[in-house]
């Protein structure tokens, strides 16, 4: 290879890349929240890091009273990912306090800054970031308050276990030398971070706050509320999204013991009882009631590719790059594709609301408070000031599932109790038929070789509708679309680049001498969908992956060498040969009897984390089964804080895309979801866990945080792929990769 | 009016006998371990113990379960004195959003209750009924291999201190 070319190809991509060449078509966005959306590229060097440049002001982030006591805010919510833990590490570090003197408190729409949506691996760039800085700064303002109460430099000052002492030895408490709105200045765009060498807190593995808790039976969730009077709502949801209820005589249950009301509202139609029970059947009777009119409205399952790819599609390429002086003589081409699926959450979707005084309030698990608010706000025809939102946990959500649903469900039934707190709980059926999808996708690619087995010429393309359907206006939210004076479900938009939607990871990191990627946007949306974990990097990275495979076949090369001989990022490259070399991947390996070796790579959005994965997978050629032996991945999330925290946020990655890759599919015949539990959505169950998962780190102190828990997602489901291919000689290129599918191949 | 005994107490529940133990759990006694995961036995999230066996209790109705011991993860300890399956999920930080994880655990006590020392291939067959969807799955396993070696400890030190005058 001409190492000159290399080099300037390699700039000419990475200006590609940041969006500052002119082949990047991106789409203006109106929403100014959305982390499913891009952030800005590059960030004016006068604007400070991560959310400070939304909500500039320390106080939004750190508070120090008086008496001592320390509280950092942050706008996200913790989901499970375990961060809350994490910003407790970064703003102990940068303060100087024991780890355990200082609470975090989580989305508030009355209490914390505005982030919106805790989503697209953002909470650490985006909040921990700003943490972080807004830590730093202000032990710097408490060092300059204690320097002019001495009269001597700051230099003269060091702080140690929430305190500020000089170097003769005098000593303030934070809370002695903090004064009211102290920490009320604007953020400054830099800070003094402390020397990661220094670190006492942050990268160190400690123990999840919430856990303790979690496992003793505490009141950790939002299904765990019990507020004085509080009563339980069901809701009874139409059959099938074209359902219009037509008569339900209510009469009856009405009468039923402990119904405190039915609530009809158009097409909303919803129970409310004393105890929970009662409203569960009452809400079983209430549905037998109802009548609704359907109609067939769903494409066909089995045709899925076809109706997709026939769909009216908006197209742009959003990648372009030529070099006439490569040429392929080995062309192969494919078409890969995946359904819709489920997040699946284990706990229905849950909120509690109460209405008071003219205000609504709103525990709920959405990932975002503020557009939540703004969304029920609209559909109640309130000012969003008279709405609070505030996150409890919910179950695992993994995107945008049921709970602004939930969140609007309860208000709408609160209002119409005044006074009273309501609770409502999603039944399994509703959860599974109701929550927005993950969007089925397909790509099509076609590549060719040179004569020295090197990729010259690459050509993509994505077919999806938008990967975000979250509210921000009412219309998104179920309640608001099925009450009598609904609102309209909003157009959908392509989410723009550089992090993209359908088009997320589509763009390849590799570098090829000729390139072209196109993006067909989808706009109408046959299912229900929105956001679930990576987006369309999921089935890109499963497609470019599993396609980096078939040509490396080709070209007779190893899957490993050949994705190095294209990659010239030296982070990714790294995390390749780490991945590499703990499962011992050797070149020209042969796996055991029945058993095949994968691969994959990728970096999340091409911005955030870098991942790469091999697995062992063993497929039984009688039955066609597939089961993961044991995967090990290699990360670097730039710097860690805590490792424990991101193994576990990459092991449940590989868990669950293994599962989503293998089983997981959608089902529905022309009117109905027909995937209404876990036997007609069977996932991942214990007897198909992997033997060992191992998670290699590598740490980058000092390095901007990237965001990790979603770049497991593609590659783990190519690695699986790649290991089924290399085991039964067939490639599978059609999600999921069930047991008949691969029987199929094998008997093809 | 039926009486129920819940973690060695009487309660007295004013509830129809058709209506789950879970619902009687959660509403009733006011209990937030057990968990509304699927309401059809098919995701083990509201599992509990009843007279020593893992029971899905969003599938039991209350009238068969006169005259017998309930035992919920509240039962077994608390955050200050957490029992040997509970440090257990805690050391091995064996949850994400955990909200599976009581479920989880209360299968697994009543497995190391009955064989203190199950091999691994007897843990997942055990915990088949449940469901997880973070993929927690790893640090479950390594967490009831823990308990089953922090109840050998827990049992040799009560016993010490039993022969101790």
């Amino acid at each position: 290879m001409n190492a000159q070319t290399d080099a300037s190809a390699v700039l000419d991509r990475r200006r590609l890349l940041a969006g500052g060449g002119a082949l990047i078509v991106s789409f203006s966005l109106t929403e100014a929240f959305a982390q499913d959306q891009a952030a800005p590229v590059a960030a004016p060097a006068q604007n400070p890091p991560g959310s400070l440049k939304g909500a500039p002001f320390l106080d939004s982030w750190i508070r120090i009273d008086a008496d001592g006591s320390i509280t950092a805010f942050t706008g996200k919510a913790e989901l499970g990912q375990g961060f809350k833990t994490a910003f407790q590490q970064i703003a102990a570090e940068e303060l100087d306090i024991p780890f355990a003197s200082l609470k975090v408190v989580t989305a508030d729409t009355h209490l914390t800054a505005n982030e919106g949506y805790t989503s697209g691996s953002h909470s650490m760039q985006d909040s921990g970031s700003a943490i972080q800085n807004a830590a730093a700064q202000a032990r710097e303002l408490l060092v300059a308050e204690a320097a002019r109460r001495l009269d001597l430099p700051a230099e003269k000052f060091r702080t140690e276990n929430g305190a500020v002492i000089s170097s003769d030895g005098r000593r303030f408490t934070y809370g002695e030398l903090v004064a009211a709105g102290m920490l009320h200045v604007q953020a400054q765009p830099k800070s003094k971070l402390k020397d990661p060498a220094t670190f006492k807190v942050m990268g160190q593995p400690i123990p999840r706050v919430d856990i303790p808790a979690k496992v003793t039976g505490g009141a950790a969730y939002v299904q765990d509320m019990r507020l004085p009077g509080m009563v339980h709502a069901r809701i009874v949801r139409p059959p099938s999204y074209s359902a219009r209820l037509t008569d339900c005589d209510a009469s009856a249950v009405e009468k039923l013991p402990g119904v405190v009301k039915v609530i009809r509202d158009g097409n909303f139609l919803a129970v409310v009882a004393a105890k929970e029970f009662l409203a569960v059947k009452a809400m079983k009777a209430l549905s037998a009631a109802a009548r609704w009119k359907e109609t067939a409205a769903l494409p066909k399952q089995d045709d899925l590719l076809d109706v997709l790819t026939g769909l009216p599609s908006q197209d742009s390429t959003i990648f372009q790059q030529s070099n006439p002086s490569a040429v392929g003589q080995k062309t192969i081409e494919a078409t890969y594709s995946r359904p819709y699926q489920s997040h699946g959450s284990i706990g229905p979707s849950c909120a509690v609301a109460q209405f008071t005084d003219g205000a609504m309030t709103v525990w709920t698990h959405t990932q975002g408070v503020y557009p939540d608010r703004q969304g029920i706000a609209e559909m109640l025809r309130m000012p969003p000031e008279s709405v609070r939102c505030i996150h409890v946990e919910g179950s695992g959500c993994y995107g945008h599932n049921g709970a602004d649903d939930a969140a609007a469900d309860a208000a709408l039934i609160a209002r119409e109790l005044p006074g009273v707190p309501v609770r409502v709980q999603w039944m399994r059926e509703q959860e599974q038929m109701w929550e927005p999808f993950g969007p089925a996708m397909v790509t099509k690619l076609k590549a060719s070789l040179d004569g020295n087995g090197a990729i010259a010429d690459w050509n993509f393309e994505v077919w999806s509708n938008t990967h975000s359907m979250r509210p921000g206006g009412a219309g998104s939210m179920l309640a608001a679309q099925h009450m009598a004076q609904s609102f309209a479900v909003p157009a959908p938009k392509p989410l723009p680049l550089p992090e993209g939607g359908g088009d997320r990871n589509a763009i390849p990191i590799y570098t090829f001498p000729n390139a072209h990627v196109v993006h067909h946007f989808i706009p109408a949306m046959p299912l229900r969908i929105s956001a679930m974990r990576s987006l369309g990097a999921y089935h890109n990275v499963f497609s470019i992956e599993s396609f980096m495979d078939e040509l490396a076949l080709a070209a007779g090369a190893d899957p490993v060498e050949f994705r190095l001989k294209h990659l010239d990022d030296p982070r990714g490259r790294e995390v390749i040969e780490k991945a590499a070399q703990g499962f011992g991947w050797l070149k020209g390996q042969q796996a055991p009897q029945d058993r095949g070796f994968g691969f994959a790579f990728a970096r999340y959005k091409n911005l955030a984390a870098y991942c790469a994965i091999a697995s062992e997978v063993e497929v039984n050629r009688e039955t066609g089964r597939p089961r993961l032996v044991r995967a090990v991945a290699a990360v670097d999330s730039g710097q860690v804080v805590n490792p424990d925290g991101l193994i576990n946020q990459i092991e449940g990655a590989i868990v669950q895309s293994m599962s989503w890759t293998l089983y997981e599919s959608v089902t529905f015949d022309d009117t109905r979801i027909t995937s209404i539990d876990w036997q007609t959505y069977p996932i991942l169950r214990f007897n198909s866990v992997p033997e060992s998962i191992e998670v290699h780190i590598i740490n980058r102190p000092g390095k901007p945080f990237l965001g990790s828990g979603e770049t497991g997602q593609g590659p783990a489901a190519a690695s699986i792929a790649n290991a089924i291919a290399d085991a039964t000689g067939k490639r599978l290129r059609h999600l999921p990769l069930t047991r008949k599918r691969i029987k199929d191949a094998i008997d093809a | 009016m039926m009486t129920l005994m819940v973690n060695g107490i009487d309660h007295q529940i004013d509830a129809d006998p058709d209506t789950p133990l879970l619902y009687v759990l959660r509403d009733d006694i006011k209990l937030n371990a057990a968990k509304f995961g699927c309401g059809l036995g098919q995701c083990g999230s509201c599992t509990v113990i009843v007279d020593g066996k893992a029971v899905l209790s969003c599938v039991t109705p209350l009238l068969l379960l006169e005259g017998k011991q309930v035992t919920t993860l509240e039962g077994l300890g608390t955050i200050e004195a957490p029992a040997p399956i509970q440090r257990a999920f805690m050391e091995e930080q064996a949850a994400q959003c955990g909200y599976c994880i009581a479920g989880m655990m209360m299968r697994a006590q009543a497995l190391l209750q009955r064989n203190s020392k199950p091999t691994d291939e007897q843990i997942r067959a055990e915990l088949a009924p449940h469901l997880c969807r973070c993929g927690t799955h790893m640090r479950i396993l390594r967490a009831v291999h823990r308990a089953s070696r922090l109840m050998d400890t827990a049992d040799a030190s009560a016993a010490t201190q039993r022969r101790a005058p």
